[in-house]
C-alpha cells in the first residue's frame, strides 16, 4: 500500500505492507533510526513518538493509521542543529548512560511538558511511567526534566 | 491485509458486514498478533477518526460515552471524575500515558479481558453497551456482555458504538482499586469496584454494588446481603463485604499470584473500594486514582 506519512514536518511517501507497525516504517522506510525498538511489546517505551503531540508506542501502532497525523520523532526536537533543552539537560545531568531509552524518554518528556509546563516530581514520574531505563535509576532523568521545566539554561 | 478508514459509523458497519474487523488504537490487536496469539484480521476498518464515536454527551438521563473515547479523556473528564469516579480511577491506571491516549473504552470492552480495569467500574455504575450492525441497534447490560476470557455476546458484525451510564442518584459515590506490583504498564493482580448510595438523611446505606476484576473468567458482581441496606457503613458491614467478595472469587493461580492469595486479597480490595465509595458518597474529596490516594500497590 502506498501512502504519505508526515514526520517532523516533512511528507514521506511510503510503499509498505499494510501490516507494518509505525516503528518499522519510521526506521526502515523513512530512514530515521533515532526511535528504538526495545521490547516490541508496548512495555518499555523506547519506540515512543508523538502523534499530533500525544505519546504513542510506535511498535504497537499500525503505520497506515498514522496517515494525516503530525508525527514527531526524536530527530524532530532539535532546531537548526541546536539541541532541544530537554536533550541538553539530559546530557548535562548525566541522565544518559547506555542511551537506548533516551529518545523515547525525551519524547515522553516533551509530551508531558507541552501538556503541563510546570510539573511536580510526581507528574514527571507519571509522564515517564511508560518508559523503562535499566541504567540510571531515573533520578537524573527526572532532574533533567525538572531543569527543563524551570527554564534552566544549563 | 486490506485496510480502510471509516469516516462514519455507517461506513464502518458496511465494512464489518463485508467481513472487516474494527481497529481503534490497535494495541491489543498488534501485541496479540506479534505474540502469536491471533494473527491480524484479513480486513481491517479503522474507526478511530469517526467523530460520533469520540464524543461524550451528558443529559438528565445520564452520560453517553462514545466507544472511541480514550482512557486519557476519561481520567480527566470533570463529569466522569465527579459522578462516575470509579471509571476515572480505573482509566487513570491503564498502561502508561501512551497506552491511555491510544486505548479506547470500546476497545477495552470488546477485548473482554477479565483483568480489564474499566470493567468492574462499568458494572457497578450500571453501564449499558450499545452494539450496532447494519440490521439492528441493541443495548445490553454490561454485566451480560462477557461470557469468558476474550469472549462476549457481540456478533462478529456488531460494532460497539457507545457506553451508556445512567444518571447517578444523589449522595452516591464510587471507587475502583487494584492490587498491582508496579505502577505503570501493569495488569491487575485483582481489582474491585464499589458504588454506594446513601439515604437522603443520615449516612445509612440505600444501595450498594460491588464487582471484581481478575478473579473469574469474566468481571463478576458480588451479591451483598440484603440486610446491609438501611445499616450504617461501619467496620462490621465492610468486613461482610470483604467476606462476600472473597467467597464470590473463583480465581486461578498463575505467574502473577496464587488462587489462594487472590481469593483473600480481593476481599481486602473490595473493602477498600467500598470504604472509599462511602466516603465519596458523603462528599469527602478522595483523589483520582484511588490507588494513589489510598497508597495501594507499588510506592
Amino acid at each position: 500500500m502506498t501512502y504519505i506519512l508526515t514526520v517532523n514536518g516533512t511528507d514521506y511517501p511510503v510503499d509498505a505492507d499494510v501490516t507494518r507497525n509505525l516503528l518499522s516504517v519510521i526506521r526502515e522506510v523513512v530512514g530515521l533510526t533515532g526511535t528504538k525498538e526495545g521490547c516490541d511489546d508496548c512495555e518499555c517505551g523506547a519506540c515512543m513518538v508523538l502523534l499530533d503531540g500525544r505519546p504513542v508506542n510506535s511498535c504497537s501502532y499500525l503505520a497506515v493509521q498514522a496517515q494525516g497525523c503530525a508525527i514527531t520523532t526524536i530527530e524532530g526536537l532539535q532546531s537548526d542543529g541546536d539541541l532541544h533543552p530537554l536533550q541538553r539537560h539530559m546530557l548535562e545531568s548525566g541522565a544518559v548512560q547506555c542511551g537506548f531509552c533516551t529518545p523515547g524518554m525525551i519524547v515522553s518528556a516533551r509530551a508531558l511538558l507541552d501538556a503541563n509546563p510546570d510539573p511536580d516530581d510526581e507528574d514527571i514520574r507519571i509522564g515517564l511511567s511508560g518508559n523503562l531505563c535499566r541504567c540510571t535509576g531515573y533520578a537524573r532523568i527526572i532532574e533533567a526534566v525538572r531543569k527543563t521545566a524551570a527554564g534552566d539554561s544549563g | 491485509m486490506r485496510f480502510t478508514k471509516a469516516e462514519t459509523v455507517e461506513e464502518a458497519l458496511h465494512a464489518m458486514a463485508a467481513g472487516a474487523r474494527p481497529i481503534a488504537g490497535g494495541s491489543d490487536l498488534m501485541v496479540a498478533a506479534r505474540q502469536g496469539k491471533s494473527p491480524l484480521p484479513e480486513s481491517i476498518v479503522a474507526i478511530d477518526r469517526i467523530p460520533a464515536l469520540s464524543r461524550m454527551d451528558a443529559d438528565e438521563r445520564g452520560m453517553r460515552i462514545g466507544a472511541a473515547v480514550s482512557h486519557a479523556q476519561l481520567e480527566v473528564d470533570p463529569r466522569i471524575v465527579a459522578d462516575y469516579t470509579a471509571l476515572a480511577d480505573a482509566a487513570a491506571l491503564v498502561g502508561s500515558p501512551a497506552t491511555r491516549h491510544v486505548g479506547t473504552i470500546g476497545g477495552n470492552i470488546m477485548n473482554s479481558s477479565p483483568a480489564m480495569d474499566t470493567g468492574a467500574p462499568l458494572v457497578v455504575l450500571d453501564g449499558r453497551v450499545e452494539l450496532r450492525s447494519l440490521d439492528r441497534t441493541r443495548q445490553i447490560d454490561i454485566s451480560e456482555m462477557w461470557t469468558g476470557p476474550g469472549q462476549s455476546v457481540a456478533a462478529v458484525d456488531e460494532l460497539c458504538t457507545a457506553i451508556l451510564l445512567p444518571e447517578r442518584a444523589p449522595r452516591s459515590g464510587s471507587g475502583y482499586v487494584r492490587l498491582e506490583y508496579r505502577r505503570a504498564m501493569e495488569i491487575a493482580v485483582v481489582g474491585a469496584a464499589a458504588s454506594v448510595t446513601l439515604a437522603p438523611d443520615g449516612d445509612l446505606l440505600a444501595a450498594i454494588s460491588v464487582a471484581l476484576t481478575a478473579v473469574a473468567p469474566t468481571i463478576v458482581s458480588v451479591e451483598i446481603p440484603k440486610e446491609a441496606i438501611g445499616r450504617p457503613v461501619d467496620d462490621d458491614l465492610l468486613d461482610r463485604i470483604a467476606v462476600a467478595a472473597s467467597e464470590r472469587a473463583q480465581p486461578i493461580s498463575d505467574v502473577r499470584a496464587s488462587a489462594r492469595y487472590r481469593k483473600h486479597i480481593v476481599g481486602v480490595m473490595a473493602r477498600r473500594a467500598a470504604a472509599s465509595a462511602f466516603g465519596r458518597a458523603r462528599g469527602e474529596t478522595i483523589g483520582v486514582p484511588l490507588n494513589r490516594t489510598a497508597g495501594i500497590g507499588a510506592p
